[in-house]
């Protein structure tokens, strides 16, 4: 009791302090998809229609009352500091600088570990957001909203603000899948990309909000207690991928996340990668930003007169009397802009020269770009100080970063990256590159190849250009990088999307409306939550797979692993039979995942990796059921990965070799699927050799044994 | 000093940021800052009125470029200007006379002059007083208003030669500043009672079982149809709903509340209503020096009209809505596009607006304001009285000096 009244002694002063609004605007992506414009310039600073993006997200964050901003700086943090000391938010901004941070967890526990040595840290609960974002909502509601529920209830810790969207292709981010409870708001289920699987006892006794028609705004209230959930989870990396899903995953210590529905007049918006860049500045120009348009100086940026049909044009900008500017352009300061241009959908900055009969078209040309005569320029994106000498052509998806110069008539081809500075080699690299104050290496960097530009004249661009063509999608997934640039989405791929989606609106109609509310007492339920434990499963399976991967790296004999696979299995609720198939999954997965030329190989790696662990195995598949359990799990991993199916026959008899499993359970898994489907029946028809090869065995046995009796 | 400051730092981002909205709110904001810039302006011996001059300029061209559209802020700032030209000049036109007197007087009245101290009147408060009765400015203020008038050693009050035996520098700078001071009061008092005044001519207007249509939302029109209700005239009220923010469902509301009879319509029904209105009343964002008119969007559209079927289109407007600039494409220019989001659900919309879908893109014009050209105005009612169109520049040049009209 006394605890009690201390505690609440001590929540007086610090109600006085909550009122004092704090926000956390965590200034770098920890991604590379803006590469290689990222290497020289912190992403915050790219120009979103000539003004820092940042601007947008401190000038939202100031009118929205709050009264200071911790600005995290990571990668080029002395370009940011520098911004940010000349913007007109020096009084209101605070930043801090960790160079070693990789990720937002990382930045977050270096925000916790500051907060104990400075003094006037996070005194209360606070506005995580990414200085990326683009928004105009009113955040005094949601605050207030935030803080009463946090009074009547200690573990809501998190208010996480979604918005309804239709096109999810807009943007370019994954597909969300979200589940709310309707009443409270509270989120139950969070899923970005990737198979969807509900935990039936999410709808065993409320009815649930099931929408995969929002888009996450990145804009989170979190309470105090967020940060040092962070310090205590050391593992967590992504706010989401981690965060989140841990905070729904874990019930012991019962914390509580809920979910705020923008109201639909509001705007906003995140900016990860270049097509949602692409989207976003198209949303400025047409002013549902608004009041954070370029008209309007909202950042002490020079206001731009709006004229009609959406130019935005500085009042010095020069024109000639034929350059044909179409609707939604924006010009800048001191830009020149030469006889017969034909500019569409741009955003042209400050100090630009635009030769003539030059062609623009939905392209974002930044500050002081050197256009010469004759260029065409679609669909992409040209940094400051770049020269196009006359007549060269950037076709779609072109990103041309600080400085590059293309050669006279040279065709830049489609979704090239263009830098000064070459791409890395190793892919590991990334993450110290960008997290190096890169301001002095870079510059080094920078004068290097100068210098090698100085010497060897002939370069990638033309004989007159200067800079390397980097390979197109390095990290990017193969399939998706035009899902990613700012050129519109190739007619082909939107009729396949489209395709798909309708594909899935047909099968899921009855199941998944965009959103939909899930009665527990309703059927539907069963078909959307197909497997009771699937998600647990699912867990379950991941978990034991990385403990053994673990088990695998360290050559850790059985004994060890066990006890660990044992404890999962309780936690879990597991049945044996679970954790057999768990664990031959994870070998064979690991067979899979070990770089191989040819299905031979595979198979030595599989028979090398059984060979190796069938002491653990067998401590699970000691009854048959088990048995059969590994062979059904070996069929589902078939159909997943077809590299396995023609092994499918030879691993099955490598592990009767091995006594992993018996002649019984091949038997029966062969009786159970005879009755089957046609299609069921691939990999039976496999084994149909080896398994009458069995039965005679068997038979012959029989026969032995007999003869022995007799 | 620090604080003047920030105060007008505060302001200028608010003005930015669009967090202020209505003209009277800015007018009265602005001429409160502004009185506490002057206040706070230290005054040099020599040259005080350049001084204020310059402080309220430098200020003021900060305002205006924060929100050029909301043309109230440079109303009231050359209205300031106005008031401290005017006191200036009514000072020193005070002293030349008082030194012509002080060669013929004797010293007696020294002593009385401390007596009397500062109740003595200057001409710019004796003038904005007479203006702010509902007579139409007398030939004498006129004369007084104007600049020529000052070159004549005419002293108007009754304290001029008592003021002028005081001509010391110190108590004259006290003086200059307390005067200004003083009417820049008398400008925030007529601000803030500018309805009352327009208000108390509404039973001249409206009469018996008339029809009243009107448009988007004002307070001025509000207190001037409760006005005339309260000295029992009953009459009809249309409401034009003000699409797309909807202000005329306030109005209504209000309306309502107040015990009027009002119906409410689309805007798009202005057309079909019209014959049976008796007046048009629209409250106006800002009056042109031409006497066209800005006002909330569709007002062009209900004056056009009220045009076609000869009613009357009466337009509101405090005197600091009086703008002595000439529209110069006023659609574009003098009008503030606002977001989308107010006619269409961005949710639902998003993929219409995507560029890179499909085809064609939908756009979205959002323009706050509308233009309504002089001659399709009947009537100003200010807190002055009634005006033609034709007769806004006199008024104007009433009230700015012509030095101020580029700032």
């Amino acid at each position: 009791m006394g605890a009690q009244k201390k505690k609440d002694a001590a929540r007086v002063p610090e109600d006085l302090s909550r009122q004092r609004l704090q926000a956390i605007v965590i200034a770098d992506s920890f991604t590379t998809r803006f590469r290689p414009l990222t290497l020289e310039r912190p992403k915050v600073l790219l120009p979103l229609v000539n003004i820092p993006m940042i601007d947008y997200t401190l000038a939202w964050l100031e009118s929205a009352g709050i009264d200071e901003i911790f600005v995290f700086c990571c990668a080029h943090s002395l370009q940011l500091i520098d911004h940010l000391k000349k913007s007109q938010w020096c009084s209101l901004v605070r930043t801090i600088v960790s160079h070693k941070s990789t990720s937002v967890g990382d930045a977050l526990r270096y925000i916790y570990e500051q907060q104990h040595t400075e003094t006037s840290q996070i005194q209360g609960d606070f506005v995580l957001v990414s200085g990326d974002t683009v928004s105009n909502m009113p955040l005094a509601e949601l605050i207030r909203e935030h803080r009463e529920r946090k009074k009547r209830d200690e573990k809501a810790i998190m208010t996480m603000v979604i918005k309804k969207q239709s096109s999810r292709l807009r943007i370019g981010s994954d597909q969300l899948f979200v589940a709310v409870d309707p009443l409270t708001k509270q989120l139950l289920y969070y899923n970005e990309g990737g198979e969807v699987c509900l935990d039936k006892s999410l709808v065993m006794d409320t009815s649930v909000l099931v929408c995969n028609d929002v888009q996450d705004c990145y804009i989170d209230i979190c309470s105090p207690e967020v940060l040092s959930l962070f310090e205590d989870n050391f593992d967590y990396q992504h706010l989401r991928r981690h965060f989140v899903k841990g905070l729904l995953v874990d019930d012991i210590m019962g914390y509580k996340i809920f979910t705020h529905e923008a109201h639909s007049s509001c705007y906003a918006s995140r900016i990860d990668n270049l097509r949602s860049y692409d989207t976003v500045s198209k949303d400025i120009i047409q002013r549902w930003t608004y009041p954070y348009v370029p008209d309007i100086s909202f950042s002490g940026n020079r206001p731009l007169k709006l004229g009609r049909r959406g130019m935005y044009r500085a009042s010095d900008a020069v024109q000639s009397r034929s350059a044909d500017i179409g609707a939604s352009t924006v010009i800048g300061y001191g830009t020149r802009i030469g006889d017969g241009g034909k500019i569409f959908n741009s955003v042209i900055g400050n100090g630009c020269s635009v030769g003539s009969n030059v062609v623009i078209q939905g392209s974002y040309i930044w500050n002081n770009v050197t256009i010469e005569d004759g260029c065409e320029i679609r669909n992409a994106i040209v940094c400051d100080g770049v020269k196009i000498r006359a007549g060269a052509v950037l076709l779609p998806g072109v990103v041309l970063s600080f400085n590059v110069v293309v050669g006279r008539d040279f065709v830049v081809p489609a979704y090239s990256k263009v830098s000064l500075l070459q791409q890395e080699i190793k892919e590991d690299s990334d993450e110290e590159l960008e997290c190096a104050d890169s301001s002095k290496g870079t510059a080094d960097l920078l004068s290097d190849v100068n210098n090698l530009q100085m010497e060897s004249k002939a370069s990638e661009l033309g004989p007159d250009g200067a800079g390397y063509i980097w390979e197109v999608c390095d990290s990017v997934h193969d399939e998706e990088w035009w899902k990613h640039s700012i050129v519109p989405i190739p007619m082909d791929k939107l009729a396949d999307i489209t395709q798909v989606m309708d594909d899935d609106d047909i099968e899921d109609e009855s199941v998944v409306p965009p959103r939909g509310e899930l009665k527990s007492d309703n059927d539907s339920i069963s078909t959307d939550a197909n497997d009771p434990n699937d998600d647990d499963y699912c867990y379950f399976q991941r978990e034991v797979r990385e403990t053994f991967l673990r088990a695998v790296e360290e050559d850790n004999n059985v004994d060890h692993v066990t006890p660990l696979i044992n404890s999962l299995r309780f936690s879990y609720n597991m049945a044996s039979a679970d954790c057999a198939g768990a664990i031959f999954y994870s070998m064979m997965r690991l067979a899979i995942d070990t770089p191989h030329s040819s299905t031979s190989e595979l198979y030595r790696n599989a028979t090398s990796i059984i060979n190796k662990s069938k002491g653990l195995l067998g401590f699970y598949v000691k009854q048959i059921d088990e048995q059969i359990e590994v062979i059904m799990k070996f069929e589902e991993m078939c159909e997943e990965t077809a590299e396995l199916v023609p092994l499918f026959a030879q691993i099955v008899h490598f592990l009767y070799d091995k006594d992993v499993v018996q002649e019984d359970a091949i038997l029966r898994w062969g009786e159970e699927k005879a009755g089957a489907d046609e299609s069921d029946k691939v990999y039976l028809n496999q084994c149909e050799a080896f398994i009458q090869w069995l039965k005679e065995a068997s038979e012959e046995e029989e026969d032995e044994e007999d003869e022995e009796d007799s | 000093m620090p604080d003047v400051q920030s105060m007008v730092a505060e302001f200028v981002n608010k003005l930015r940021k669009r967090k202020i909205e209505g003209s009277q709110a800015t007018a009265k904001c602005t001429v409160e800052l502004l009185r506490s810039v002057i206040s706070h302006q230290r005054v040099p011996h020599a040259n005080q009125a350049a001084a204020l001059i310059d402080a309220v300029k430098a200020v003021g061209q900060q305002l205006v470029a924060a929100n050029p559209v909301e043309l109230a802020v440079g109303n009231v700032v050359r209205r300031v200007l106005h008031i401290i030209r005017e006191e200036d000049l009514s000072l020193t036109t005070a002293a030349m006379a008082g030194l012509d007197l002080l060669d013929a007087s004797d010293d007696d009245d020294i002593d009385n002059c401390k007596g009397i101290g500062y109740p003595a009147m200057s001409a710019a408060v004796v003038a904005a007083a007479a203006r702010s009765t509902l007579r139409p400015p007398s030939l004498q203020t006129l004369l007084e208003g104007t600049p020529e008038s000052a070159t004549v050693p005419y002293t108007s009050s009754s304290g001029a030669d008592s003021e002028s035996k005081t001509a010391d520098k110190s108590s004259l700078t006290r003086k200059l500043k307390h005067d200004v001071i003083e009417g820049v009061n008398q400008l925030i008092h007529e601000i803030s009672g500018c309805h009352e005044q327009i208000a108390e001519q509404a039973i001249e207007h409206i009469h018996q079982n008339e029809v009243i249509l009107t448009l988007g939302s004002s307070r001025t029109v509000l207190e001037f149809l409760c006005a005339a209700k309260e000295k029992k005239r009953s009459f009809r009220v249309f409401v034009a709903e003000g699409a797309p923010r909807y202000q005329g469902h306030l109005l209504a509301k209000e309306l309502v509340a107040r015990g009027l009879q009002t119906t409410v319509i689309t805007d798009s029904a202005v057309f079909a209503m019209i014959s049976r209105v008796n007046m048009v009343i629209i409250g106006a964002h800002a009056v042109m020096a031409n006497g066209g008119v800005i006002g909330p969007v569709g007002v062009n559209m209900a004056a056009l009209a009220a045009k076609k079927h000869a009613v009357p289109f009466v337009v509101l407007a405090g005197s600091h809505k009086l703008c002595p600039l000439y529209p110069h494409n006023p659609e574009v220019l003098l009008n503030e596009l606002r977001s989308p989001s107010e006619l269409l659900d961005f949710g639902e919309f998003s993929d219409c607006l995507d560029f890179g879908a499909g085809s064609g893109s939908l756009q979205v014009v959002n323009p706050t304001f509308d233009y309504v050209p002089p001659n399709l105005v009947s009537l100003f009612i200010t807190d002055t009285g009634g005006h033609n169109p034709s007769y806004m520049y006199r008024l104007i040049a009433d009230y700015y000096s012509a030095d101020d009209l580029v700032m």
